[in-house]
């Protein structure tokens, strides 16, 4: 039924006739559009040129339009061309595509240096906004927690038990899993180079005073900046999208009191017990590496552990727990409301959360560690 | 060729669709002419949306056959239905735009894949589709967040004819819609389907689309077709969900 599209030159006396036949319809487009092409060179000619469509089988808006365009060029030149032999069936489709103006958008995303420079500056800026930004969740989520202590009936529960749920219950396997690797790791690492010197008991100290003090709540923060910093983020993106947030608002909801705060204290409560448990079993599989591969059984393992470390460095650790969690929350929080509505844009936040969170993450850790020091714990 | 022009442009066999212990469409058969509007209506959760996605593919049933252009979508190779699927065009209810692509990358989207065609036409093209959906050539860089929801319909229609397809499914076309909005797009598939002679198959609560624009009209009820014709003879059935949808106040209020 479809016969390939031609397009033949037929001289009528003093004019010269385009016969337009076959099926001239969008799967015979890259054919169609080569052959008009090639007749809109015609342009300018001393003969009255037109366009016969009598003999075409088959038209949909592709075909119109190229025979529409083609008339156009022909037209543009010293002389007026018509369409001829317009069967009804397609009159009114020709009909439609006349009334298109073809003005084809002129894409300009051209690189250029300035735009690049200003590019840079406007990142650089952007810098003081995210601060900004996060100083103003800090202040909301404070707010809404004081209105809360003030209306504990207005707390939400349920809310926060859920999110403990996703972000502290169903986060343990994967925790525990994981400082228990990295625990055997650092106490294989440890006998590996300390044993040249015979100091192989002395991993013990490092595997304690690391574990309990950076290690533990620096991975166990991180992970959680990726497993649930992430997740905060997409799911407010996205009640951001379809407008629940909004709906919250219009109903007299505050979307912080509702959404933020049973988030925030889920996840201020959960880090300090993650983090608890993974340096537990850190140590753990620092203690068994060190018995099984350093030679170095139980019982004097937790001897030496016992003189290496003190409540000092339990503390130092878990106190920058809540802190993180903290960062995190706040982090994604601002992200997930700063979501547009297209699919892209929740990606980039999402990315944006968990980037911004483990980056804020290690800098707190640093600025502790500078705090600590000058106080000598 | 000829067998096609003959035979209906959808085909649907004795379906059966189950979701869990629910059985949606219960042994359903239908045809689509070629060239009509079929207006599809139905209670609300009665599985007009559902038979539509099954007829396209995205919904598995548990049994039946459902044929095409004469293809039977079942036993046909990929490239015969990538064939099929070039054909049609689909208006989802909530418009199902791509989110990160402006309305004109979103009316071009089929074309860069099924066609190789110069940027310069698929330009024209969709400014083409633009004025017959009746939007102006400036919505072409804007994204779908930052259109009205008629527009988005209209755009959503503009992409369902992208490929100038000979079958559109429009789910629920004008819901949404202020009642002038909804007019114009009636007579906006109407106008598209004598143009381009587009066979819809049109899933509808408005009784307002149905009077204006629908040839036929096919009732959904217990998992089945319990009636299909012109709407004279709805108005003429004794089916008491008819009656009532027909007869009620706001049939009487459509119709005066």
């Amino acid at each position: 039924m479809n016969s390939d599209p031609k397009l033949e030159r037929i001289a009528k006396g003093n004019a010269l006739a385009l016969c337009a036949t076959g099926t001239w319809t969008a799967s015979f487009a890259p054919v169609l559009e080569r052959m008009v092409a090639d007749a809109e060179k015609l342009a300018g000619s001393p003969q009255s040129i037109f366009i016969d469509v009598s003999e075409v089988a088959k038209l949909d808006t592709f075909g119109a339009w190229l025979i529409e365009r083609l008339r156009r060029s022909l037209t543009q030149g010293a002389v007026e061309a018509q369409i001829a032999g317009l069967s009804a069936n397609y009159s009114s489709l020709v009909d439609e595509v006349r009334r298109v103006r073809a003005t084809p958008v002129v894409e300009t995303s051209t690189i250029t240096i300035t735009g690049m420079l200003e590019q840079i500056g406007r990142t650089v800026a952007g810098v003081g906004g995210t601060v900004a930004g996060l100083i103003d969740m800090l202040g909301a989520v404070l707010a809404a927690g004081l209105r809360v202590l003030i209306h504990p009936r207005s707390f939400r529960l349920t809310s926060t038990v859920h999110h403990m749920e996703q972000v502290c219950w169903r986060a343990v396997p994967i925790i525990v899993l994981i400082t228990f690797l990295i625990g055997c790791i650092i106490a294989q690492q440890g006998i590996f180079h300390f044993r040249r010197f015979g100091a192989d008991i002395f991993v013990v100290d490092m595997l304690g005073v690391l574990v309990l003090r950076e290690i533990g709540v620096l991975l166990v923060a991180i992970m959680v900046a990726g497993r649930s910093g992430s997740a905060y983020t997409a799911e407010l993106g996205s009640m951001k999208m379809r407008e629940e947030i909004d709906a919250l608002r219009t109903m007299g909801f505050d979307p912080i009191e509702v959404l933020v705060l049973p988030r925030m204290l889920a996840l201020v409560l959960a880090l300090p017990i993650l983090a608890f448990l993974g340096a537990m079993a850190a140590l753990y599989g620092g203690g068994l590496v060190a018995w099984l591969y350093g030679g170095v059984d139980p019982e004097a393992f937790l001897l030496r552990l016992r003189d290496a470390i003190s409540i000092d460095h339990f503390i130092v650790g878990i106190v920058k727990a809540p802190v993180m969690a903290a960062v995190i929350g706040i982090v994604a929080c601002v992200e997930g409301l700063a979501v547009q509505g297209s699919a892209e844009s929740l990606g980039q936040h999402t990315t944006a959360s968990v980037v911004k969170g483990i980056f804020f993450v290690i800098v707190m850790d640093g600025v502790f560690a500078i705090f600590f020091a000058s106080i000598g714990m | 060729m000829t067998g096609e022009i003959q035979n209906p442009i959808i085909r649907v066999r004795d379906i059966t669709v189950q979701f869990g212990a629910t059985r949606v469409l219960d042994g359903l058969n239908l045809d689509v002419k070629r060239g009509e509007i079929l207006g599809f209506v139905g209670p609300s959760g009665a599985g007009k949306s559902v038979l539509t996605r099954t007829i396209i593919g995205l919904v598995p049933k548990v049994a039946g056959s459902i044929e095409v252009f004469g293809v039977d979508l079942d036993s046909s190779s990929t490239s015969q239905r990538r064939n099929v699927e070039r054909r049609w065009g689909v208006l989802f209810q909530q418009g199902a735009l791509f989110s990160s692509l402006t309305v004109r990358q979103n009316i071009q989207f089929p074309m860069r894949e099924y066609l190789r065609v110069s940027q310069r036409l698929m330009d024209e093209i969709t400014m083409a589709k633009l004025a017959m959906v009746g939007l102006k050539p400036e919505v072409a860089e804007r994204f779908p967040s930052e259109l009205s929801g008629g527009m988005i319909k209209r755009v959503a229609l503009a992409r369902a004819l992208s490929l100038d397809p000979d079958l559109v499914f429009l789910d629920e076309p004008t819901s949404g819609l202020d009642p002038i909005g909804a007019g114009d797009f009636d007579e906006l598939v109407r106008t598209l389907q004598r143009t381009l002679g587009l066979t819809v198959f049109m899933v509808t609560h408005d009784l307002d689309s149905l009077y204006t624009a629908c040839d036929r009209i096919a009732v959904l009820g217990n998992g089945k077709i319990i009636a299909a014709g012109s709407i004279a003879d709805m108005q003429a059935s004794q089916h008491p969900w008819l009656r009532q949808y027909f007869h009620g106040k706001r049939a009487r209020a459509v119709m005066s």
